[in-house]
């Protein structure tokens, strides 16, 4: 089992390589000419005004919320999909309860008006 | 000959014990090159898909694309490469530069990172990890963060507005696109994308045609391409997440991007169109690569066609379609194909093919009814407002709406 | 005799341990969560050296790919993200390290008195499928029936939980 993963720990350590040989290239190639309006923000050509760390909706906060609850859900139900053949009708029917009761979940995001963006 | 992968693979292997290796060290040997000559290989069809991707938009366009260099312009990705190579490299005022500089890095390789377990042929897969359907969404987060690192570290409002669109995006649509790659893991009661294909004797687009089609919105969504590239709407923020990046580190994100295209072509075909799988390619598995790569490449012109021929959605009607239509759906259709599996388990084959697709299609009519429904409540409310208001019980006190 | 597992674990203990550190460290806040991904991240390759790949799959999809964006988001929701000026130590610090250094001994006692801790586990049985006995476990009234239908509501009580926190400030 551990050689299946050694070709993805290599990946993990190799596939970066290759962007990396990408961006040195131009670091000998490329001209190397800065100046302070050059790498000003940009903006559409307006000077940019205050800090860019603003603070920001909490909706985006909200959604991050609901989608964590439900990829925890879906990873556990991963293991219970791929044993479906050795499980009794019961046992795949308490995997559905599992899931209703995420769904209760979601009917109670909608209803609190969370899945609305305004 | 009918396998030219394999037969250098163990050439290779003979040579190496040949040379009084042990046999861990040429395990590792091995891999690596697997990896170098996978990741190679998968960098120069991106390459050339800078070329399929502008001759198709031409086409869908009416024009006629790239046609100056070589012939029908296939030089000018090469032209491209080296414009990019030449350019300078900025890096804006008051960024953080090491996070800037690593987010391209990180956005390239978890896409080359992801064709670690895709089978291209009868004998070709990089790894058969147990979890190969895991392991993609496993490297689609680490994608979502290098988009979060390049809006944060750019110092640019527009970055950060369009990285953090972008990423409400990706991670709504990762719950319907999730559970539509469960269903084939039902289907095939197994997690390895290669027993995902072999088990594949009936395309599991026939058997599960809801979950494909959800797959491929989740798809264009996680890809950011129109109808939901609001992330990088040219009118209200520029470019989105990578306004500031130029040269080559622009060159990645744009490279990471197209073969993220194909990268799901290929996973669709994986998991809906049978993989390699096609009039013998058991016997002859280079005939699988081929079948593999045309597979892909149909599904990348198809997504290539629904970006092309869609306008943008706002921000509200994306979140509304993944969290109020896609995701009720997508675990309906769960629900239903788990006991339908069951209960037709002791059934023959084409009996339960058909059940399968009678299921998925008596769906597809009661949702087809619910959508009209909800459209002609919707061309009533656009033309009388007053009559429809809805009052939530909550309105923006936690978050006053000038907040980006 | 080091295997060269030993030297991929101690190497990757060591990257998230200095990972982890930096966490604490750092002042820039979204800085701080991208160490604490890469600290997770090695925790992940820690279990893929354990041979669990489930486990290691759904640590990355879990917690960097729900709980770091989440930790983000919450960084933006606050202001002066940048900079916090404020000191890193409170006077109750020396108590804090003794514990740690204690429950860190306790640990290396416990390791070392433990016979089992020194010899290999036995090998798995031929066509041992560790995801499938999960599944059926998960389901299966006399192994964890309970914790999978209470883990159901108990993500449900957390969703309605940071609902009603996170939203209903009048």
């Amino acid at each position: 089992m551990l050689q299946d993963w050694l070709f993805i720990g290599l990946m993990v350590v190799i596939a970066p390589i290759f962007p990396v040989a990408a961006l040195i290239i131009p670091q000998l190639l490329a001209p190397k000419k800065p100046n302070p309006l050059k790498s000003q923000t940009y903006e559409c050509g307006i000077e940019t005004v205050g800090d860019t760390w603003v603070q920001f909706k909490a909706q985006y906060y909200n959604f991050a919320l609901v989608f964590l609850v439900f990829d925890v859900e879906i990873v556990f139900l991963f293991p219970w999909a791929v044993a479906l053949n050795q499980l009794p009708l019961y046992g795949v029917l308490v995997g559905i309860l599992f899931i209703e009761v995420l769904v209760i979940g979601l009917v109670y995001a909608w209803r609190k008006g969370i899945l609305e963006w305004f | 000959m009918s396998d030219p992968v394999t037969f250098v693979a163990k050439w290779l292997e003979a040579y190496l014990s040949g040379l009084g290796l042990a046999s861990g060290w040429i395990a590792v040997i091995m891999a690596a090159l697997g990896v170098i000559a996978l990741g190679s290989a998968v960098l120069l069809l991106d390459i050339l898909l800078v070329w399929v991707e502008r001759k198709v938009v031409a086409r869908f366009q009416d024009r006629l694309g790239p046609n100056r260099l070589g012939p029908f312009g296939l030089f000018q990705p090469i032209a491209d490469v080296l414009k990019l190579l030449l350019k300078e490299d900025i890096i804006p005022q008051g960024a953080d530069k090491f996070v800037y500089n690593l987010a391209p890095i990180l956005a390239l390789a978890t896409v080359i990172m992801l064709w670690a377990v895709i089978p291209i042929s009868a004998t070709v897969a990089g790894s058969e990890i147990n979890v190969g359907a895991l392991y993609i969404v496993a490297v689609g987060a680490l994608g979502t963060l290098s988009i979060i690192m390049a809006g944060w570290a750019s110092n640019n409002k527009y970055a950060l507005l369009g990285a953090f669109r972008m990423v409400a995006q990706m991670i709504s649509y990762e719950v319907p696109m999730v559970i539509a790659i469960l269903i084939p893991v039902i289907l095939a009661k197994s997690m390895a994308l290669t027993d995902i294909v072999e088990s594949q004797t009936v395309w599991y687009i026939v058997l599960a045609p809801i979950a494909a089609i959800v797959f491929l919105i989740g798809a264009q969504a996680e890809l950011g391409r129109a109808p939901f590239d609001l992330s990088e709407a040219e009118s209200e923020i520029v470019a989105g997440y990578h306004i500031e990046y130029s040269g080559m580190k622009f060159g990645l994100f744009y490279a990471g991007e197209l073969l993220h295209a194909l990268t799901f072509g290929g996973l669709f075909a994986t998991f809906f169109l049978g993989g390699w799988r096609g009039w013998g390619a058991e016997t002859y598995p280079i005939l699988g690569i081929g079948y593999f790569l045309i597979k892909s490449m149909f599904m990348y012109w198809v997504i290539m066609w629904i970006k092309y021929s869609f306008p943008r959605v706002r921000i509200d009607q994306m979140l509304n379609f993944c969290w109020k239509f896609l995701t009720p759906l997508i675990l309906t259709v769960l629900s239903i194909t788990a006991i339908l599996d069951k209960l037709m388990s002791g059934l023959p084959y084409w009996a339960y093919v058909l059940g399968m697709l009678l299921s998925n299609l008596v769906i597809l009519y009661f949702v087809y009814q619910a959508v009209g429904r909800y459209a002609r409540r919707e061309r009533q409310r656009v033309a009388d407002p007053e009559k429809f208001r809805v009052n939530f019980p909550v309105k923006s006190t936690a978050s006053p709406s000038h907040l980006p | 005799m080091i295997y060269p597992l030993q030297v991929v674990f101690i190497l990757v203990s060591a990257v998230t341990l200095g990972a982890a550190l930096m966490v604490v460290t750092t002042r820039n806040m979204v800085r701080a969560a991208l160490w604490l991904v890469l600290a997770l991240f090695g925790v992940a390759i820690l279990f893929v050296l354990l041979e669990a790949g489930f486990f290691a799959v759904a640590q990355v999809i879990i917690y960097i790919g729900a709980i770091a964006i989440l930790m983000i988001f919450a960084v933006m929701l606050t202001r002066r993200i940048a900079q916090d000026p404020g000191p890193q130590l409170n006077s109750t610090w020396p108590i804090a390290a003794v514990i740690a250094l204690l429950v860190f001994g306790l640990i290396v006692f416990l390791v070392q008195v433990w016979d089992r801790a020194a010899s290999l586990p036995p090998p798995l049985p031929q066509g041992f499928a560790p995801l499938q006995e999960l599944g059926v476990a998960l389901v299966s009234a006399d192994r964890y029936l309970i914790p999978f239908e209470i883990a159901s509501v108990l993500l449900l009580a957390a969703l309605i939980g940071a609902i009603v926190v996170a939203w209903e400030r009048k």
